[in-house]
């Protein structure tokens, strides 16, 4: 099947206005990459430029090693899913699905085999009389995607395809699509503003923002370590907690993050190395909720208690969430619901400092 | 109604009207039905007098002593006669080719030239469709004069492809307009899985275009059909021969002598005359009011 | 998993485009404007429409409006002085602003109260009112003019009839000029109102029915919602029906044709039936071409609010 590659690629609408600012990416053979980012970031852009729906401005696009910047859609071997989904609304699911084999000019019993063969996968075999209108959210987005099966291209492009579906059908159908990717093993291209959807499909995520790439990495690893402010703030909720620091000397050569007024934990001593260059500067101290909890969850070695006075508790059920202040920074943890934290009340906490990031203001990069 | 409620709610009286909300309710109803009724015998009344003279006898329009509202002893006679009248069946004839190459020619050139307008952004598109528009405005009675010049150099004064060739000029315009419009509904995401499917642009256009903007194209077709089939003036300026008239002109020239007791037969040729466009509008209704209110309410 | 022959017939010829970057922004160039001459194309007829039937008409009929009646003399703007200095021209301008505009005031107040009365009752029946109601606006105006003109006729009239029934005396509907101009007005009243009604039905269904919940729990009267949430509401489509009513009852020609053919006494012409008979009866076109350019201002003031309405209205809805 095929690789997707992106060399220096740009798109300027008339005006200047630049959407996507040179990036490079490589997509391998199979692989599940979802394109993710706030809105007018460029994603959908790219994709566009992918399918060929966008013109190029600069850089190059190759499919399967081949350059396609002038080729059109219909020649570049592709098949894509729509946000609403673009079912032609005069046409039967089976005619949908089929349109493309016929324009191809694809026989009558390669065309019916092949229509089957989809309907099988997504288990759609009932509605193929059906006209779209008479279809659910959910039936639809299938029969989108049975038209991208059936085509069997060298690449699947979805644009945003779950953001039209209630809460409920979106996840049942991230499961869905997944599994589908998992059957036919198509390079699949997917765009979506929800990191929840990109950590759970994706082989690797694409972070994208103003135009360019923030990060590339497998879910877990974006997720992990973060290597920019932005990445750190848009995988995850609830959002990593950034709180104004001083990166300062600790007796015995250790370093110490100074939060505000008489509150400060110490970087674990692996980081030490890593981290003395900053010492004595203005840095943001990044923790996830999860790791400001009881200090029971929290291994000995890398714990730094704080006690805080809660403003806002929030039961999710499975845990906990509660808000408090740093020095002025709002800041969010994760408990036990069984920890009995109240509003109001002052609790003990502990900083698990092994998942401690520092971040440069400046340069908005992870240390 | 509630709002007289709600409005004097400070007086606390007003909270033992129990009803009146009710009962003003159910005046307004018996005002509106009454006001209704009222316009429909108004409305109605002219084609039933055309319906009742047509089916009278010359004896019976001739008594004055009668109410001519009434028909006493039905007849059939004058529509015989004006069936079996060659140079009405002529006009009918005229006004059917006509019509149906007026159509033809309308409906191809507003459906390509929409199509291109409302999705192939080209130089000068966005004057054109303002021109369309511009056009539809020109009334024909602003144009018959120069254009009875032109038709007459091409020497087509007095034939009927003088009327298909100007014709164009009353239907174009509003079909290409509401067409945009229709076209112009369609999500673009339609075309873009279209062309992602491999369809090329004459296929995008007859396999998804015209399919999906149905209702607009029947619209379209029904506008072109009735302003071709009503058209008047042109054939009044260019046509004075008898066997090349349509029905319009024909019956208003040429049935219409200074006998009183022609009436019968030409109220029968009117009402034959217009059904044509009457049975169109009772089975397409839907359809025609949609063209009729797309011109403000779409584009 | 490899597409079959058949596609790939198709998608390899094509594959094998330009390698490198440089040729990519000429060849892009290239489909750009082959797409151009594509829409251009298409457009043509069009085009060829609205310049060769229309915008070439309308230029010449200017031009044919300097000539003298035998068209050999460019006479400048003799023939509008002409025109204006003769008493029975400053009539027919007269007559036809007195015409179009009672004409449309009285379409427009007729058609918004019917409108609103169809908006009243229960869905259920208004379409078979709707439709009963449309009926004079389907039949060609100027078969059913024919139809008046024997509810009018001098002594065979049905309308007089049922007026001697209450008790008052025959109307001399054709014969008289006041009479004749209430006649005509009367027929394109009665042809024109429908239209009114549908577009104002169309308009008040638009209006979304939670503005009228949260007026009435603000405490508007009838009067107060018609007069702050439908009016303002409706006021683009208004205008646009009522300036293009106005052109086109303006340029009216079928019902005054056959109900008066101008008379009594060129009494109620119009501009369109006395340019029909100047230029195409009496032959001299350059004067009948004069006369129907008088419509020009008044068309094109109008159609100037329409573009600027219905601009407004799709911005609104977009």
């Amino acid at each position: 099947m095929a690789q997707v590659s992106l060399r220096k690629l740009v798109k300027e609408y008339e005006g200047g206005v630049q959407a996507v600012k040179g990036i490079d990416l490589d997509i391998e053979d199979e692989e599940f990459v979802v394109l993710v980012g706030p809105s007018g970031c460029g994603k959908s852009t790219t994709l566009r430029m992918i399918a060929g729906l966008e013109e190029i401005t600069s850089g190059e696009i190759a499919i399967g090693g081949d350059v396609v910047n002038d080729i059109p859609p219909r020649d570049r071997d592709i098949a894509m899913v729509f946000q609403n989904y673009a079912l032609y609304p005069h046409m039967s699911v089976y005619d949908n699905i089929s349109f493309g084999l016929k324009l191809r000019g694809f026989t009558r019993e390669e065309i019916k085999r092949r229509v089957d063969n989809a309907a099988r996968i997504l288990g759609i075999g009932e509605l193929l009389e059906r006209k779209p209108k008479a279809l659910s959210g959910g039936q639809r987005q299938r029969v989108a995607m049975g038209r991208a099966i059936v085509r069997d291209p060298k690449v699947f492009l979805f644009d945003e395809p779950l953001s039209n579906l209630d809460a409920k059908l979106r996840v049942q159908m991230r499961t869905e699509i997944k599994q589908v990717h998992q059957t036919v093993r198509t390079t699949t291209v997917y765009v979506t503003h929800d990191q929840v959807e990109a950590m759970t499909l994706a082989d690797r995520v694409v972070v994208m923002n103003h135009g360019v790439i923030e990060q590339v990495g497998p879910p877990n690893e974006l997720y992990r370590n973060p290597a920019t402010i932005f990445v750190a703030g848009f995988i995850g909720s609830p959002a990593m907690n950034m709180i104004p620091a001083r990166l300062e000397q600790a007796g015995g050569g250790g370093l110490m993050v100074q939060l505000g007024e008489g509150l400060s934990v110490p970087v674990p001593e692996e980081r030490t190395a890593r981290y003395a260059p900053h010492a004595n500067r203005d840095l943001l101290f990044g923790i996830r909720p999860e790791h400001l909890t009881e200090a029971t969850r929290i291994d000995k070695q890398n714990l730094a208690p704080l006690t805080v006075k809660l403003d806002v508790i929030e039961p999710m059920g499975m845990e906990t969430l509660v808000h408090f202040h740093i020095d002025g920074t709002s800041v969010c943890g994760r408990v036990d619901p069984a920890a009995g934290a109240e509003a109001g009340v002052r609790m003990a906490l502990a900083a698990h400092m092994e998942h401690m990031h520092l971040i440069d203001k400046g340069s908005g990069k992870v240390l | 109604m509630a709002e007289a409620a709600v409005a004097n709610r400070d007086y606390p009286r007003v909270y033992g009207k129990v009803g009146s909300l009710h009962r003003e309710r159910a005046w307004a109803l018996r005002w509106a039905y009454v006001s209704l009724i009222l316009a429909s015998i108004i409305f109605l009344a002219p084609p039933f007098y055309m319906l009742v003279t047509s089916i009278k006898t010359n004896v019976e329009m001739a008594d004055q002593s009668l109410n001519p509202w009434i028909v006493r002893n039905p007849t059939l006679e004058h529509y015989w006669a004006i069936l079996s009248n060659p140079i009405f069946l002529t006009f009918f004839k005229n006004s059917i080719i006509v019509t149906i190459l007026v159509v033809s020619v309308t409906m191809v050139i507003s459906v390509l030239a929409a199509f291109a307008l409302s999705r192939m952004r080209f130089w000068g598109s966005q004057v054109l469709a303002t021109g369309v528009f511009l056009t539809y405005l020109v009334p024909d009675t602003l144009l018959f004069i120069p254009l009875y010049q032109i038709v007459g150099g091409l020497g087509l004064l007095n034939s009927i492809w003088g009327l298909v060739l100007v014709y164009p000029t009353l239907t174009v315009p509003f079909c290409t307009w509401i067409m945009i419009g229709y076209f112009a509904s369609i999500p673009k995401e339609l075309d873009e899985a279209a062309l992602i499917d491999g369809a090329t642009w004459p296929q995008m256009l007859t396999k998804i275009f015209i399919p999906v903007a149905l209702p607009g194209i029947i619209a379209a077709t029904i506008f072109a059909f009735t302003v071709s089939w009503a058209a008047f003036v042109y054939p009044t300026a260019f046509i004075t021969r008898p066997d090349q008239m349509p029905l319009t002109i024909g019956i208003v020239s040429q049935l219409v002598r200074g006998d009183t007791f022609a009436w019968g037969q030409i109220m029968s040729g009117a009402l034959i005359a217009a059904l044509p466009p009457v049975v169109v509008y009772v089975f397409l209704m839907d359809y025609y009011i949609a063209g009729l209110t797309a011109g403000a309410t779409k584009g | 998993m490899a597409p079959d022959g058949s596609a790939k017939a198709i998608t390899q010829p094509v594959a094998r485009g330009p390698r490198g970057r440089s040729p990519g922004v000429s060849s892009l160039e290239r489909l750009a404007r082959r797409r151009s001459s594509i829409a251009f194309l298409m457009t043509l007829p069009l085009i060829l429409v609205i310049a060769g039937l229309v915008a070439y008409p309308a230029a010449w009929a200017i031009y044919l409006s300097t000539l003298n009646r035998r068209m050999r003399a460019n006479i400048g703007f003799d023939n509008y002085l002409i025109l204006l200095e003769s008493e029975s021209f400053r009539m027919i301008i007269w007559q036809s602003c007195f015409f179009a505009i009672t004409a449309v005031l009285l379409k427009a107040l007729i058609g918004f109260w019917l409108a609103h009365m169809l908006h009243h009752i229960p869905t259920r029946g208004q379409r078979k009112w709707r439709g009963m109601l449309l009926i004079p606006w389907v039949i060609p105006p100027a078969l059913s003019t024919l139809g008046w003109w024997w509810m009018f006729d001098p002594s065979y009239s049905s309308i007089n009839w049922i007026i001697n029934v209450f008790g008052f005396p025959s109307v001399p509907w054709l014969g008289q000029p006041w009479w004749a101009r209430i006649s005509v007005i009367m027929v394109n009243v009665w042809y024109g109102a429908p239209f009114f009604m549908i577009m104002y039905l169309a308009a008040l269904k638009s209006v979304p029915e939670q503005l009228y919940e949260a007026a009435s729990i603000d405490g508007a009267t009838s009067w107060q919602r018609l007069r702050f949430i439908t009016l303002p509401m409706m006021q683009n489509i208004i205008s646009i029906t009522v300036l293009f009513s106005l052109i086109v009852t303006f340029a009216n020609y079928d019902i005054v044709r056959v109900l008066t053919n101008g008379g009594p006494r060129d009494t109620t012409h119009l501009f369109a039936t006395y340019a029909f008979q100047v230029g195409i009866l009496s032959g001299n076109l350059p004067r009948g071409a004069a006369v129907s350019l008088f419509m020009l201002p008044i068309l094109a003031v109008a159609a100037f609010f329409i573009l600027r309405g219905v601009t407004r209205r799709t911005k609104e809805i977009a």
